[in-house]
């Protein structure tokens, strides 16, 4: 624990002084740019975040109904040889993720083989018998994943948790990206970054691979919970940047096992709903029945086969904390090799001997409950109080079976703005997987989100932390130098 | 396009308009309580309220007349559904709600104009209530141009639309209260105060340069009534509000293939307004002419909601 010692993306081990050799020229821009300029840029980007409304609700903050998330100016960034490990192991593990969600909702060999204890599956509040038995169409199920990395030194990323419900934060991606075009042109010119932008397109292909039948032109659709969702201005983003209608529960109606959408000339049959509705509130009829967010019928005419849902609803499963400590065994058993991305070594608390481990050792672990996001429920050992810590205790022992423990790692750092200059700030990285019966693809790029207080480890937006660029480097370093002189003729 | 958003398209475009209505209003009476050589003072800002409709719920709050508290109730009052701030808040959650079928340049006005409001409190003095107003024109003109930068479909057919309609409502109700309510009984027609009553009405609808081309003889309230009804060329006039409904209904049919009763209904009362005459209106009544006039703007709202199946 602690920023001090922890390999940072840029510097390295060295300090500033002496930065990682590939990103000597990098370092210098940053030394080179007065910190009152990289402010006033940092200040222009969150200005412009506020006058487009890339806002975010905070639950159960009403004084600050809508925020914006602090904007970082100094990029992080991969090599491309980093870049394309990351990948093989991004695809290998979301093809082992899908594998394993179409086995336990089909023919549940893996249970059978008894690499993961049935009762885990069965008695899983994220594991949806509502959906047993279906097929989505074209058999995908996590048509995006968000898998979210850390890096601890050069060669080491581990995987802190697997995204396959209804991950958020690309339009971070894509709206950081333009603010850096905008305000740091010249990093564009002396370094090749790959291009984000195509994300929008691939995630149209993605969806238009998975339409059931054979439609050459099947209707889309993003359906969101309505404007007052925290993530609202990414449903927004992406209908936009798709071209495709941004639906709520209130303009579809299914009709026979059809799902209709209810436009000024009547009612157009939709194909394919990239959904931002949690499974619980997606059709009253199968799920929730107090839902007022959901579409009556959707369910059945998901399992007629009229319409795909993305992601396909009982992915939870996959993504559940106290599965994620079997991914290795689970990518293996679907792949055949070993796992190419590790996971954080993770304690079970319902093995006895793993719990007697967590309740010694508690000032040095995070512990996590298996269903909890955005940073709420976990208890951070080493900055934990003691009172924190005695009540982790209690909750522990009374019900372990609802907690995962994790070592703290010492997390990479990325150079960041703070009040007093640039500063080493921890950070973690989700790329944006995308699976459609064509195959898995993945844009060159991804959301970095960064703890901006000294030393803290949490980077969750709900918790005050920021975000970043994210560059791939791409290795052509003569094509970039010559357009770059180009551009300064 | 979504049934949905047409409903918030079309209302987008009444709550900018109206929020701009408030705005010219209050910068008019703002300078009628000021300016006029007897101040009208209380008299003014209660016609302010009448205008939109809101004397009663003022008279709850049990405030006194004065241009510092109505013109914070009628801009920044978060408490009453007919203030700007409010009427902006409409606007921004309509046009969140569409952002998809908005351009980013139409967007980040609407939010501009909403930012511009958050965490503030009370308005000021006279100077700083103008600088308001005149920042919420500002914004609202932002907006205007933004939609004409939009593509020329049906999203931007039914903002304007609504501002269509809103703003006929608009000038009714201004045109009535102002004739009716403020004129006082004692006072001359062509004295100081009914001079200074018929200016604020134009400069609420930014017709004063307008009424010197279009008419030689000065100040004239006949002429004011009928430069506001009846002239085409004034944007704001009943006639051109009227027209412009006709024309976007017309290349809204086209678009969609949906056309109806709330097309027959504007060209209905477009072939009415070519033929009236305004000394005919004030002999058989302007107030009942208005009173009409509002009541069908109402009804051509309502089947333009059931024509677009609005939900």
């Amino acid at each position: 624990m602690a920023a001090r010692g922890a390999f940072d993306e840029i510097w390295g081990h060295g300090g500033p002084e002496d930065p990682r050799p590939e990103f000597a020229a990098l370092s210098q821009w940053v030394a080179d740019t007065p910190a009152s300029e990289l402010q006033r840029r940092q200040q222009s980007a969150e200005a412009a975040f506020r006058q487009l409304g890339i806002t975010f609700a905070v639950y159960g903050d009403s004084d600050a109904a809508e925020r914006i998330i602090p904007f970082d100016i100094v990029p992080r960034v991969f090599l491309q040889q980093e870049w394309t490990r990351l990948c093989e192991g991004l695809v290998q593990r979301v093809e082992a993720i899908n594998a394993f969600l179409e086995d336990i909702y089909g023919e549940r060999r893996i249970l059978r083989e008894g690499l993961i204890p049935p009762e885990l599956i069965y008695r899983n509040e994220q594991f949806r018998p509502e959906v047993a038995g279906i097929r989505p169409p074209h058999g995908v199920w996590a048509h995006i994943c968000g898998i979210d990395l850390v890096r601890t030194g050069p060669d080491e990323f581990y995987v802190l948790e697997d995204n396959a419900r209804t991950p958020s934060g690309v339009s971070y991606m894509l709206e950081n990206r333009e603010a850096m075009l905008r305000l740091c042109p010249e990093l564009f010119r002396d370094f090749r970054v790959a291009p984000v932008d195509s994300y929008p397109d691939m995630l149209l292909e993605t969806m238009r691979s998975v339409a059931p039948g054979n439609n050459p032109h099947p209707v889309c659709v993003v359906l969101t919970p309505g404007h007052f969702n925290s993530a609202y201005y990414e449903h927004s983003f992406l209908a936009d940047s798709m071209g495709i209608e941004l639906v709520e529960a209130a303009d579809l109606v299914v009709d026979d096992d059809v799902v209709w959408v209810q436009t000024i000339a009547g009612r157009v049959k939709v194909d394919v709903i990239y959904r931002r509705i949690d499974d619980d509130y997606l059709d009253p009829l199968t799920f929730r029945a107090d839902s007022l967010l959901g579409v009556p019928g959707l369910i059945a005419a998901y399992r007629a086969g009229n319409v795909a849902l993305i992601n396909a609803p009982g992915n939870g499963i996959a993504d559940d904390k106290a599965i994620y400590s079997y991914m290795p065994e689970i990518v293996k058993f679907y792949s055949g090799g070993e796992a190419k991305l590790p996971n954080v070594e993770t304690f079970r608390c319902r093995e006895p001997q793993a719990l007697q481990y967590v309740l010694d050792h508690l000032d040095q672990l995070v512990v996590k409950l298996v269903d909890g996001s955005g940073g709420y429920g976990m208890l951070v050992g080493p900055t934990a109080t003691r009172a924190q810590i005695a009540d982790f205790r209690l909750a522990l022992i009374a019900e372990p079976h609802r907690y995962i423990a994790q070592p703290t790692l010492a997390l990479s750092t990325v150079p960041t703005m703070s009040d007093a200059g640039l500063a080493p700030r921890h950070v973690d990285f989700r790329p944006f997987v995308l699976t459609g019966s064509d195959g898995v693809r993945v844009v060159p790029g991804g959301l970095t989100r960064v703890a901006l207080r000294e030393g803290s480890l949490v980077v969750n937006s709900s918790q005050g932390g920021g975000t970043k660029d994210s560059f791939v480097l791409l290795e052509d370093k003569a094509a970039g130098q010559s357009q770059s002189q180009r551009q300064s003729q | 396009m979504l049934s949905r958003t047409a409903a918030a398209l079309y209302w987008l475009g009444r709550y900018v308009e109206r929020a701009d209505f408030i705005a010219r209003l209050v910068e008019a009476t703002v300078r009628l309580d000021a300016l006029s050589a007897r101040p009208a003072g209380e008299a003014a800002w209660q016609s302010a309220l009448a205008v939109t409709d809101t004397d009663d719920a003022f008279a709850a709050t049990g405030q006194s007349y004065t241009q510092s508290h109505v013109a914070r109730f009628l801009t920044l009052d978060a408490s009453h559904p007919g203030s700007i701030v409010r009427c902006l808040e409409m606007a921004r959650n309509n046009a969140r709600a569409v952002r998809t079928a908005l351009t980013r340049d139409a967007w980040t006005a609407i939010n501009r104009a909403w930012w511009l409001f958050q965490n503030r409190a009370s308005t000021g003095g006279a100077t700083a209530t103008l600088n308001l107003v005149e920042q919420v024109k500002g914004e609202t003109r932002g907006f205007e141009g933004s939609i004409h930068r939009m593509m020329r479909n049906e999203a931007t057919w039914l903002i304007q639309l609504g501002a269509a309609i809103e703003r006929a409502d608009n000038t009714a109700r201004l045109v009535d209260v102002k004739y009716h309510l403020l004129l006082p009984e004692d006072e001359a027609v062509g004295g100081v105060v009914d001079r200074d009553q018929w200016t604020t009405i134009l400069q609420t609808v930014s017709a004063v340069t307008a009424y010197r081309w279009l008419y030689s003889d000065g100040l004239q309230p006949t002429n004011v009534i009928d430069l506001l009804i009846s002239r085409f060329e004034l944007p704001r006039s009943l006639a051109a509000c009227v027209e412009e409904a006709v024309q976007l209904l017309s290349q809204l049919a086209r678009r969609t293939g949906l056309q109806g009763e709330a097309d027959r209904m504007a060209r209905a009362r477009m072939a009415r307004m070519q033929k009236t005459r305004t000394p005919e209106v004030i002999v058989s009544g302007l107030h009942e002419y208005l009173e009409a006039f509002i009541h069908e703007n109402s009804m051509l709202n309502a089947a333009v909601a059931r024509q677009f199946r609005f939900i």
